[in-house]
């Protein structure tokens, strides 16, 4: 006879709604597991995206993600003829802020040479960019649809395609373009404010600089020489492509990663506390039953095996409606919930963990009480 | 009377709490045989030692001094003589509480069912000889019901059925009638003498219920701790 299970079924609905409590409770632990990891991976999507072995950036930056880099344009030429080098392309990055359907839409424009490195891995819908102009790939995350058109600075772009997946370090979608049309995006100054520099004569403000040049390499090419070579140039420095990840977690996202971190491990905290005390106080309720049991001749480990088994089926059923209840609603948050099966069963492990230490205390209780107790009215 | 008959002896059972000043003593030099087919009451006022006593014979308490024999197995002299005491509990002794103590999770049936659970009876001779018990105390219909939607007198026959599930020869039991009407009370007590002496077991009450006493062999009273009186019932 299960007696844990009979006492489940005795208060069904109460236990139902512990357990639904519970789940909740993990539902916030997984989202907050999701988030966390959702910066680290939204964080690295734009270096990822152009598959590049090598950055080529401003000597003294930790660009062009963690600091702005500004290199001449024709570096990629340069870069493009070292030996080892397969293809080499310039790359632009900044964020703009446009209107769009009445909503106001935070982007962060991805300037690229067509034919180059740099550009969407993958379009899931439309085509890459065909014209040198007007012509946009935008994340499907922006809300932009295939078709759409949108004024960004002084020119109306239309979205020839959508990409998934390439969104930077703050939550913003990425569009990408082609890098001309980028730096005009950077540089164009309002039509009045050029009135303004014509008339006094003054030089044009544009240049020909873009923030990094990429290159996939051979497989054989040693990159450690190649960056040696890159930084005895002038003003230039070299970063391969595992080092602009580690600069992007360690300088861009390494803040907020150890804030949600840290909430993560409160909020572990609290949960454990909460299914301590669930089961702690469940126990105490059954003091004079557990009492009587050990009058009529119930061993100890009858009553641990009725607290331990509600304390598990407590963890287990709270771990899957929090698993269930996130899998319903990751999509509706505004960034994005990474989680991973070695999450869920990591939080799983520590569930269990917690439910059997949490048991201990009322095992202790239970152990404690003697079994004259029943014989009390 | 032979010796095999005796299932309680008690000699020189004493227990007090705490020492020096505060020393309380609670039992003094008890000594009592109860035989199979007795039923005995305990009587006495309040800080007698009634319960004490109880306690010392279901080997939830251990005395201060004496020796104590339960149906012919020494199992206290100076120490407890066995280690699994609850495995002792189980195998000879039956208890029947003031509130039934019924566990509420448990149907009528399991709540007799659960001791020869723990008794390691297989579940089919388990129900079987639950629903036999029940039926002959008269609450087979409710079998299926939980304790909450038992009457005081049903629960009470449940408490006793699951108290003689296991066949112990020494049923305890604590004003097994203060919760019961007057005639409940008397039918409760003569079902339990009828009991005893089919199973030849022997019966211990505690109980304050005058209306009750005619339905004992002996009736014996406690003062300080004390046995004043061992005499037959009231005809």
């Amino acid at each position: 006879m299960n007696l844990a299970l009979k006492d489940i079924q005795h208060g069904l609905f109460r236990f139902v709604m512990t357990c639904f409590g519970l789940g909740l409770l993990m539902t916030v632990v997984f989202a907050m597991t999701g988030i966390y990891n959702g910066l680290v991976v939204e964080a690295l999507a734009v270096a990822r995206a152009p598959a590049a072995d090598l950055w080529v950036v401003e000597a003294g930056t930790k660009g062009p993600f963690a600091e702005a880099s500004s290199i001449p344009a024709d570096t990629r030429d340069a870069v493009a003829r070292l030996p080892g080098v397969i293809e080499a392309g310039a790359v632009n990055y900044q964020n703009v802020e446009a209107s769009h359907a009445g909503k106001s839409l935070r982007l962060y424009v991805i300037g690229y040479e067509r034919g180059r490195p740099g550009g969407p891995a993958r379009i899931v819908e439309g085509r890459a960019l065909d014209a040198s102009h007007f012509e946009l790939v935008a994340d499907r995350k922006s809300g932009l649809r295939h078709g759409d058109t949108i004024k960004l600075g002084r020119n109306r772009f239309t979205v020839t395609g959508l990409t998934d997946g390439v969104i930077n370090s703050g939550g913003d979608p990425a569009v990408f373009m082609t890098i001309a049309d980028a730096m005009a995006l950077q540089t164009e100054l309002d039509p009045s404010a050029e009135r303004v520099q014509v008339a006094r004569n003054a030089t044009s403000v544009k240049s020909a600089s873009v923030a990094a040049v990429i290159a996939r390499l051979h497989p054989t090419a040693d990159t450690a020489l190649l960056s040696a070579t890159v930084r005895q140039w002038k003003h230039m420095s070299a970063l391969t492509q595992a080092e602009q990840e580690q600069l992007l977690l360690v300088s861009v996202v390494d803040k907020a990663r150890r804030q949600i971190g840290l909430f993560l491990i409160i909020l572990l905290t609290v949960s454990a506390v909460v299914i301590a005390l669930i089961i702690y106080t469940m126990t105490m309720e059954k003091l004079k039953q557990i009492a009587t049991l050990k009058l009529i001749g119930a061993p100890d480990r009858t009553i641990v095996s009725l607290i331990v088994q509600q304390a598990l089926i407590l963890g287990a059923s709270g771990w899957t409606i929090g698993l269930l209840l996130i899998l319903l609603v990751e999509d509706y948050f505004p960034r994005r919930v990474v989680l991973e099966p070695v999450n869920a069963a990591a939080l799983a492990g520590i569930v269990f963990v917690v439910c059997i230490a949490a048991s201990a205390l009322g095992v202790r209780a239970a152990m404690k009480v003697e079994p004259a107790t029943a014989l009390g009215s | 009377m032979t010796r095999e008959d005796v299932l309680i002896d008690l000699q020189g059972i004493a227990k007090h709490y705490g020492e020096g000043e505060t020393r309380v003593d609670a039992l003094r030099s008890i000594d009592l045989q109860v035989r199979a087919g007795e039923v005995i009451a305990l009587l006495g006022p309040s800080g007698s030692g009634k319960t004490t006593l109880l306690n010392i014979i279901g080997c939830i308490l251990a005395p201060s001094a004496g020796r104590v024999t339960l149906d012919g197995e020494p199992v206290f002299d100076g120490h407890w003589l066995r280690r699994d005491l609850r495995r002792l509990r189980l195998e000879k002794i039956g208890f029947i509480f003031q509130s039934h103590n019924l566990l509420p999770f448990l149907t009528a049936e399991e709540n007799v069912s659960v001791v020869l659970d723990l008794a390691r009876w297989p579940a089919d001779k388990a129900r079987e000889r639950s629903r036999q018990l029940l039926d002959y105390l008269e609450v087979g219909r409710r079998a299926a019901a939980k304790p909450a939607l038992l009457s005081g007198g049903e629960a009470q026959r449940v408490a006793i059925a699951r108290a003689l599930a296991n066949q112990p020869r020494i049923i305890l039991a604590d004003e097994p009638t203060a919760a019961l009407d007057s005639k409940r009370a008397q039918l409760v007590m003569d079902l339990l003498r009828k009991l005893a002496a089919e199973q030849q077991a022997c019966i211990v009450t505690v109980t304050h219920d005058e209306k009750i006493f005619d339905r004992f062999d002996r009736l014996i009273h406690l003062r300080d701790g004390m046995l004043s009186s061992d005499g037959p019932g009231v005809e």
